[in-house]
């Protein structure tokens, strides 16, 4: 019994040993970063799998789940991303617009000034549910995933170009325009 | 005067070579481990990683001193330098080369034993010293690891001694080559005093000590905590084992003394077994390989080479076997190494007896 446990116990350690050393001048070469819908992907069992992250890079589809990018210009502010997000980082503001202020690249009409548009990315789970919904495709994900910063505030993108005189500005027009119509209707 | 000076001067250098060593062997350590497992190991800190081991060092100087509320302190404290100083006073007895060793002395090799033994109880003193569970958990380890281990140390040892006949250290490496003062035979029946090289060996001049070294190899990895014996650390179980509480300076000296120990005991192998300072290569015919890679300079040169070999195959050993359970390293000690090595003494005995005449 103890005979045949230390002899096994020998075998399977020079075993082992055989297969450390094999990898440890295997460890001369990297391995190829590959794609990983290339079909020998796993194929590669020898070399190095480091990589040197900030000097190279693993290659990923151009659009993948990664941060997200919103093309205000396209953007018709109709809160659908912010209500399909389950996490709620997606935090919008409207402010309504007198008239129809233009149209999207695919010809919606957009009615809303978006006063603020902000991601916070610090609480963004990835999942690509705002892309889903969104009409006008102007909510997508990129391929951008390094975007490490100090503050945790920076992690909260603001996507509204509108600045706080122009805000302040619309507003005002909408509040005049509600006015009239009031008066309108009074007479 | 010039006596007392050498007397300084010796511990310092052997000091800094240790600490050297520490240094390398750490370095070593991770870059093996990383390339075993398909890493890159250290690579940030100076080129390919260099510098890192220097680094860590300059970190743990600077660190405050933690002395936790409820050690005791005197154990906790005197812990690491007993630890430290029972490695490094091994060192003492150990030859680098033909006449150049620290102090040359008939019981060298019972001298090492002897102080090496100190070792555990200082391990016990930074476990019971730390007042925390798992320190004490992993010196108790450590003593029943090491009081067992030192069995199979001791008696492959006797079985070396019984072949070479002496405790001192330089005559046992003097028996393994070219300048041998018996006649020493290759396998008992070539004699090799002029042939030297590979062939005068302990390990070749009487066959059976090839199974005794790996006993002692195996043993001495237990000895100093090293994988896959290192349940007294077991970073997995118990955090850190004895050294658990110990931060900064303090921490450099434990981590030092383990690593003095791979190298002493793997230089003990070396002398014992694989010809100390003598060349591998040896005379053939004409070709005076023997004659020509002996000397002050080789013979520390062969040293190291062998010994820093041995340190890798324990790096090795510690990147590909998993820990084993407190049972089965007792079972590994009491049952198979030492009845093997009590067999190799009687092996030795007899070979002494019949073939060595």
């Amino acid at each position: 019994m103890i005979f045949k446990t230390t002899t096994n116990l020998f075998f399977t350690a020079l075993q082992g040993l055989s297969l450390t050393v094999k990898h440890l001048f295997g460890a001369r070469k990297s391995r190829q970063s590959k794609d990983i819908r290339a079909k020998d992907y796993f194929q590669q069992q020898q070399g190095l799998t480091t990589v040197q992250y900030p000097q190279e890079k693993m290659p990923i589809p151009e659009v993948a789940r990664y941060q997200l990018d919103v093309e205000i210009d396209d953007c018709i502010v109709c809160d659908l991303c912010a209500k399909a997000c389950p996490v709620d980082c997606i935090a919008i503001e409207a402010v309504k617009a007198t008239e129809a202020i233009g149209e999207t690249s695919d010809g919606s009409v957009k009615r809303l000034y978006a006063a603020k548009f902000e991601i916070d990315m610090a609480k963004c789970m990835y999942c690509g549910l705002c892309t889903v919904v969104c009409p006008t495709e102007c909510i997508t994900m990129t391929n951008n995933y390094d975007r490490s910063s100090q503050k945790l505030t920076d992690l909260i993108y603001g996507f509204s170009t509108m600045s706080d005189q122009e805000i302040a500005d619309r507003k005002s027009e909408w509040t005049q325009f509600q006015a009239a119509k009031e008066a309108a209707k009074k007479k | 005067m010039i006596d007392t000076i050498i007397h300084i001067i010796v511990p310092i250098a052997l000091f800094i070579f240790i600490a050297t060593f520490a240094l390398f062997a750490v370095y070593a350590e991770r870059k093996i481990a990383g390339f075993v497992q398909d890493r890159l190991g250290p690579m940030e800190t100076g080129r390919y990683g260099a510098l890192q081991t220097i680094a860590d060092i300059l970190k743990l100087l600077q660190k405050e001193h933690i002395n936790p509320t409820n050690t005791d302190s005197i154990l906790f404290k005197a812990a690491p330098i007993l630890i430290f100083v029972a490695v490094f006073t091994g060192f003492a007895m150990m030859p680098w080369a033909q006449d150049f060793l620290p102090a040359n002395t008939h019981s060298g090799l019972f001298f090492i034993m002897a102080v090496i033994s100190i070792d555990a109880i200082g391990i016990l003193m930074a476990g019971w010293g730390s007042n925390n569970k798992y320190s004490l958990l992993g010196s108790m380890r450590a003593i029943a690891q090491m009081v067992s281990y030192e069995i199979p140390v001791g008696l492959s040892l006797i079985a070396a001694v019984m072949i070479s006949q002496t405790l001192n250290l330089n005559e046992i490496a003097l028996m393994q080559g070219i300048h041998a003062t018996e006649t020493i035979k290759f396998l008992g029946f070539w004699e090799v005093n002029q042939v030297g090289g590979i062939f005068a060996w302990h390990i070749f001049q009487a066959p059976h000590l090839l199974v005794v070294y790996l006993i002692f190899f195996i043993a001495s990895l237990a000895e100093c905590n090293r994988a896959p014996f290192d349940i007294p650390e077991a970073e997995s179980e118990l955090v850190g084992g004895y050294n658990t509480e110990y931060g900064g300076i303090h921490f450099a000296f434990l981590f030092l003394s383990e690593y003095a120990m791979m190298f002493l005991v793997s230089m003990l192998g070396v002398v014992l077994f694989l010809g100390a300072w003598n060349t591998p290569l040896p005379n053939i015919g004409a070709l005076r390989l023997a004659d020509w890679t002996t000397g002050l300079a080789w013979g520390i040169f062969w040293t190291l080479a062998k010994s820093m070999t041995i340190v890798a195959i324990q790096i090795w050993i510690r990147w590909t076997l998993p820990r084993f359970r407190a049972d089965q390293l007792m079972n590994l000690c009491w049952k198979v190494l030492t009845p093997i090595a009590f067999l190799c003494i009687a092996i030795s005995a007899i070979w002494r007896i019949f073939v060595m005449v």
